[in-house]
């Protein structure tokens, strides 16, 4: 059924750090990896060695390179997947009722079996969340491993999305951002999580935490440290002394 | 966003079929039999073909009939239902008109104004889409419906109504430009907003996610066709509406100059329907630097 839900009992999802992320792309790989092996139709790719390889993700970072009025520039790497909306619009388009958010945990899903492959909720997604499988012609977006985090058959540490378990920075969190007590919540709230797009009124589960102001000058302590030794010792101070010599 | 032919030809086609089966339903021309059917004959053509045609782009076709079921709060479905609804209602109007000489006026009304509705419907596919500022906007619905009475009155042979209607079809067009040209940037979406990252500074996009193309790239930042946007802009009203009103105003009146005047008009709506997709820019070509 496309039509959302008033209020889903938790509104589970992740939050992304924007200062930690290292744009290593673990998270695309494991992302990719998980939902081809698991749960529906396996991530095509085309012509995956040829000179003009693409394929389905989940998944994807963009890095970006962001130069205030004063200063230097930073890069930002920025992971992007499904943000699974709490007024989807992706959902609410779908003519055959396939995509759908799940009232017990906010979750946006797509029924496989019932996507004709129209691609209307890829238009509808703000964020290039959707992308249509060119293999099996249905919609893939990102289930936030809903086959793991609640499977029992895993040990409990490895009951969160793969994206998350995988990250080697430890930049993606996941919980439930409906409840102001959980962990993720406290982190958005002390951080500044945001949304992206907030204009277009989407309201995402989703949050990014902005990257922390870098520091504007070196280490204080840095004047006292030790200078690096400008006379050559050793081997190389008895070659430099000798060749003066001769010279 | 991408100009799939196989949406072009829906558009413009159904556009075309259901706006001569409102005005069959309106008892223009009233004609019965064997002529009364060649009418009908062309109106189905058109409008079943457009639908048929929109089939083609879906990745599993075999479950279109699923697309009949989410009325409640999809308009690609909702214009599936009122499609079919139409073209009931006005089968058996024609049953009337061409076999039993008959006319159920009632029947013809309500046939017509579900025609008009199915119109309706599919320009709030592309209106809905809040993605696509140029889309989003109440231009768009009149625009399609001003596409498909125009063309539907040059179909059903009502030259003396269809010739005003080019000059204010051309028209409309002209205004939507106007106001479809300002939406984008009045959307207040940006790489900043985009990002999250506009309180830091000016964002510009550093790496892409891949090295090569992916869906979401060809499917809604579709750059390239936009270079000759202006001159299709000119070609377009010109066969859409200018040249085909002076063709049909200026005597004599032959139905041979009305045939090609017919013909550039059906071309100036297929290249005008394709730079509709062309210009349309989708917000997710921000995170790609483009738009």
């Amino acid at each position: 059924m496309t039509t959302l839900p008033t209020q889903t009992d938790k509104k589970l999802g992740l939050v992304i750090d924007l200062d930690t992320c290292v744009g290593c792309h673990a998270c695309v790989v494991s992302c990719k990896g998980w939902n081809t092996e698991n749960y529906g139709a396996p991530l095509s790719d085309q012509n995956p060695y040829g000179a003009d390889p693409s394929g389905t993700f989940l998944n994807r970072v963009h890095s970006y390179e962001v130069t205030p009025d004063e200063g230097a520039a930073m890069t930002v790497h920025f992971p992007k997947s499904c943000l699974h909306c709490e007024d989807a619009p992706c959902v609410t388009v779908c003519p055959t009722g396939a995509s759908y958010k799940r009232v017990e945990d906010g979750i946006v899903l797509v029924n496989e079996s019932d996507c004709i492959g129209c691609g209307l909720c890829a238009w509808a997604c703000p964020y290039g969340a959707r992308e249509l499988d060119q293999a099996e012609g249905v919609m893939k977006k990102c289930t936030l491993c809903v086959d793991r985090i609640y499977n029992e058959n895993l040990p409990e540490i490895d009951r969160q999305p793969a994206c998350v378990r995988t990250c080697p920075a430890g930049a993606r969190h996941f919980g439930d951002l409906g409840d102001e007590n959980s962990d993720v919540s406290k982190l958005v709230a002390e951080r500044g999580g945001m949304d992206l797009m907030p204009e277009l009124g989407t309201k995402p589960v989703n949050k990014y935490l902005p990257p922390r102001p870098k520091d504007d000058q070196i280490d204080i302590l840095a004047p006292f440290l030790e200078t690096v030794a400008e006379e050559p010792q050793g081997f190389l101070g008895w070659l430099d002394k000798t060749l003066e010599r001769i010279g | 966003m991408h100009p799939a032919p196989s949406i072009i030809v829906f558009t413009v086609f159904s556009g075309l079929g259901f706006g001569l089966l409102t005005f069959l339903g309106l008892g223009k021309p009233d004609y019965s039999g064997f002529t009364a059917f060649l009418f009908f004959l062309i109106a189905y053509a058109f409008a079943v073909g457009g639908l048929i045609s929109s089939t083609f782009h879906l990745g599993n076709p075999q479950r279109a009939l699923k697309a009949f079921t989410q009325w409640r709060t999809s308009w690609l479905s909702r214009e599936g239902c009122l499609a079919v609804a139409s073209l009931v209602v006005m089968g058996l109007y024609a049953i009337g008109v061409v076999f039993l000489d008959t006319r159920w006026t009632l029947l013809g009304l309500l046939g017509g104004a579900l025609s008009l509705a199915t119109v309706f419907g599919t320009s709030m596919i592309y209106t809905q889409i809040t993605t696509v500022p140029r889309w989003n906007h109440w231009i768009t619905p009149v625009l399609f419906l001003l596409y498909a009475l125009t063309g539907g009155a040059f179909l059903a042979g009502q030259t003396s109504l269809a010739a005003p209607m080019l000059l204010v079809l051309g028209a409309a067009q002209v205004v939507a430009w106007m106001i479809g040209d300002k939406l984008f940037a009045a959307s207040g979406s940006t790489i900043e907003s985009a990002t999250g990252l506009g309180d830091m500074g000016k964002v510009r996009m550093f790496e892409a996610p891949h090295s090569s193309k992916n869906y979401l790239m060809k499917e809604m930042v579709h750059v390239v066709g936009r270079k000759h946007a202006f001159k299709l802009r000119v070609i377009g009203v010109l066969c859409l509406s200018v040249l085909p009103f002076i063709l049909l105003v200026l005597p004599p009146f032959s139905h041979l100059i009305s045939f090609l005047a017919l013909l550039l008009h059906i071309f100036g709506a297929l290249t005008l329907r394709w730079l509709f997709f062309a210009e349309a820019e989708h917000t997710v070509g921000l995170y790609y630097g483009k738009r």
